[in-house]
């Protein structure tokens, strides 16, 4: 790797000289004699991280920025956390606001619950290594997870629709129901995610370990509970945490079967649909930039706060093995 | 595998009628699960495409059968193609797909190379900047993103949309390719450069070695892009750049009563994707299962 240092290109060196940054390289500590001004290094980095830099990490920023402001007589002014105090004191707003941060957590409770265990089911049976058609299996499973939420959307909705005929409760019609149907369709879209993961951690355990297992007693169900659930726990972490920032800003969903409404009643509105709401306006409601960003912001810090939690609750108590 | 099984034999040997019970249903019932969860999988997707090729009252009498040539009708497709410029929304989809995909792969494996391949200061600081943006979702700067846009002029114009999807796409490509370009051995680099090769050479010589990941990332890329909803509807909502994604959703909308134009729109959406996966889901699940977590 030291290679590069003490073999810059020829057509470095013309550059080198003309850049006004790089002092002459006499003036450099005796160490380092040769550090040069590298330019493939530029020319390498510097488009994705403008990309990157201008296309996201500013607009971010800068929506952070904009939650701090308010239009004053058609100028944006600095108001400090009003937007955030009238986020969460206003009663249309607080009360639109603390029900989507819930519902968003009973989207994510439902995939939690219902795709750890299936996808763990379905990856410890492609996992066995007398399967076979495996990779049909696998693909036929994944297909799902390839479709837009769109067409998922849809496809549920007419095949749950009382005009088919299959399902008679108007399930997305009823408060009671439309979220957790929704977010079952969610989870039947994205289970191949965790389908892929445990699986792969499962084919990477080394046989050995396994043999060794058997060896020592243990049937396929012990072998199953004591040696690879404990090397699938860190895979079941990362997997719920990228469920959760993937549900944290869900909108095309609820979104297409819905609306932006998220009704009946915005019994399925989520941080994604009000923060769309809020942007844009709907019906009576004027759009508005600084409280859309408000909202972007305190999606980001709920973002925040699970990763935190992942990293600090269970990722430093879970052992992870290297296998 | 016969050592696993060698130890189990000599302990106990189940009666002969038993054995072959149970080593029947231990090979029958993961098949039977599987199968089960495949009909759950497939069977809506597989539902929608049978019923778009019949007529209405097919569709409502005879759901799960076949499209035979009495019920056959194509009614659906005709008006999806004559109500909205689908054709237009694919060619749209397309070259947003496309271009995104080559500019991430483009620019994510050159600052990935640089970042595997040179050691300066800084380095880490500009590879943990880059990996940020894997865990913060860009919906989040939206508003920052429109006020650019429009800034930029570069509302409703496809430009736009391919460079937030790059953006997006980058920071997962680098970190990938960065892990793959380790691996490729450096006496190969070293031999290129004594025999007076460029840095921009020895990149390009070690680019094929990372195929496997190129091809991980670059459909890892094309997926979210092409089923994107969110930014069609807020960069670009006008008729002429409308992509598949949005259009299948506005046109949804708007025929909701029409069964069969709204099973044929789904299925239209659906297929190009479907078949691309098909095709390169070898490399898919390599991908998430070597690349992404190893």
């Amino acid at each position: 790797m030291t290679r590069p240092r003490t073999s810059a290109p020829p057509k470095g060196l013309d550059v080198e000289d003309t850049t006004a940054s790089g002092r002459p390289p006499a003036t450099r500590p005796a160490a380092r004699p040769r550090r040069r001004f590298r330019t493939h290094l530029v020319v390498f980095i510097a488009p994705a991280a403008a990309i990157y830099t201008i296309f996201m990490v500013y607009p971010l920023l800068d929506s952070l920025r904009l939650s701090l402001y308010a239009p004053v007589d058609g100028v944006q002014t600095f108001v400090g956390l009003d937007n955030f105090v009238h986020l969460l004191s206003d009663d249309l707003l607080s009360d639109a606001f603390w029900n989507a941060v819930w519902n968003n957590l009973v989207f994510f409770a439902v995939h939690f619950f219902v795709q750890n265990p299936i996808g763990l089911l379905l990856a410890a049976l492609l996992a066995a290594p007398t399967l076979r058609g495996r990779s049909a299996y696998r693909t036929l499973l994944f297909i799902p997870t390839t479709l837009s939420v769109v067409i998922v959307g849809f496809i549920w909705q007419l095949i749950i629709s009382p005009v088919w005929g299959f399902v008679e409760t108007p399930l997305l019609g009823q408060s009671s129901t439309a979220l957790v149907t929704l977010a079952l369709m969610s989870v039947w879209q994205y289970i191949g995610i965790p389908m892929i993961l445990f699986y792969a951690v499962l084919i990477s355990i080394p046989d050995e370990l396994i043999e060794a297992a058997t060896v020592d007693g243990a049937g396929a169900w012990s072998t199953f509970w004591r040696v690879k659930f404990p090397l699938i726990l860190p895979t079941v972490g990362i997997v719920s945490v990228i469920t959760y920032v993937a549900n944290m800003n869900a909108f095309d969903l609820i979104y297409t079967v819905k609306g932006a409404l998220a009704g009946p009643d915005f019994a399925s509105d989520i941080m994604g649909t009000l923060f769309f709401r809020t942007f844009f306006g709907f019906q009576l409601q004027q759009g508005s930039s600084t409280m859309g960003a408000t909202v972007a912001t305190m999606m980001f810090l709920l973002i925040l706060a699970g990763v935190l939690a992942y990293f600090y609750g269970w990722q430093r108590r879970i052992q992870s093995y290297q296998l | 595998m016969s050592a696993v099984s060698t130890p189990v034999r000599g302990v106990a040997r189940p009666p002969r009628a038993g054995r072959t019970w149970r080593a029947r249903a231990g090979v029958a019932v993961p098949h039977l699960i599987l199968i089960a969860y495949v009909v759950v999988a497939c069977g809506p997707i597989a539902l929608i495409v049978m019923n778009a090729f019949k007529s209405r009252q097919a569709i409502f009498e005879e759901p799960f059968a076949f499209p035979t040539p009495s019920t056959l009708d194509l009614g659906g497709f005709e008006t999806v193609f004559t109500r909205a410029r689908f054709e237009l929304y694919f060619l749209n989809s397309f070259i947003v797909t496309v271009s995104t995909v080559v500019l991430v792969l483009l620019l994510g494996s050159m600052a990935a190379f640089a970042l595997a391949e040179y050691r300066f200061a800084g380095i880490t600081v500009v590879s943990l900047y880059m990996a940020v943006g894997i865990m913060i979702p860009i919906r989040l700067g939206t508003v920052g993103i429109l006020d650019l846009m429009v800034r930029l002029n570069l509302v409703n114009s496809l430009a736009g949309l391919v460079l937030v999807y790059t953006a997006m796409g980058l920071p997962l490509a680098v970190f990938v390719l960065t892990a793959f370009f380790k691996q490729v051995p450096g006496d190969l680099k070293d031999a290129a450069r004594i025999d007076g090769a460029s840095e921009y050479r020895v990149y390009a010589l070690a680019l094929p070695l990372v195929r496997p990941g190129l091809a991980a990332i670059g459909v890892y890329t094309m997926l979210p892009i092409w089923n994107d909803l969110w930014f069609p509807l807020i960069l670009t909502p006008g008729e002429g750049v409308r992509t598949v994604t949005l259009g299948t959703q506005l046109f949804l909308g708007q025929f909701v009563s029409d069964w069969n134009a709204v099973l044929a729109v789904l299925t239209l959406a659906a297929l190009p994707m479907l078949a691309l996966f098909i095709i390169f889901s070898r490399q898919f699940v390599r991908g998430l299962t070597s690349g992404a977590i190893k």
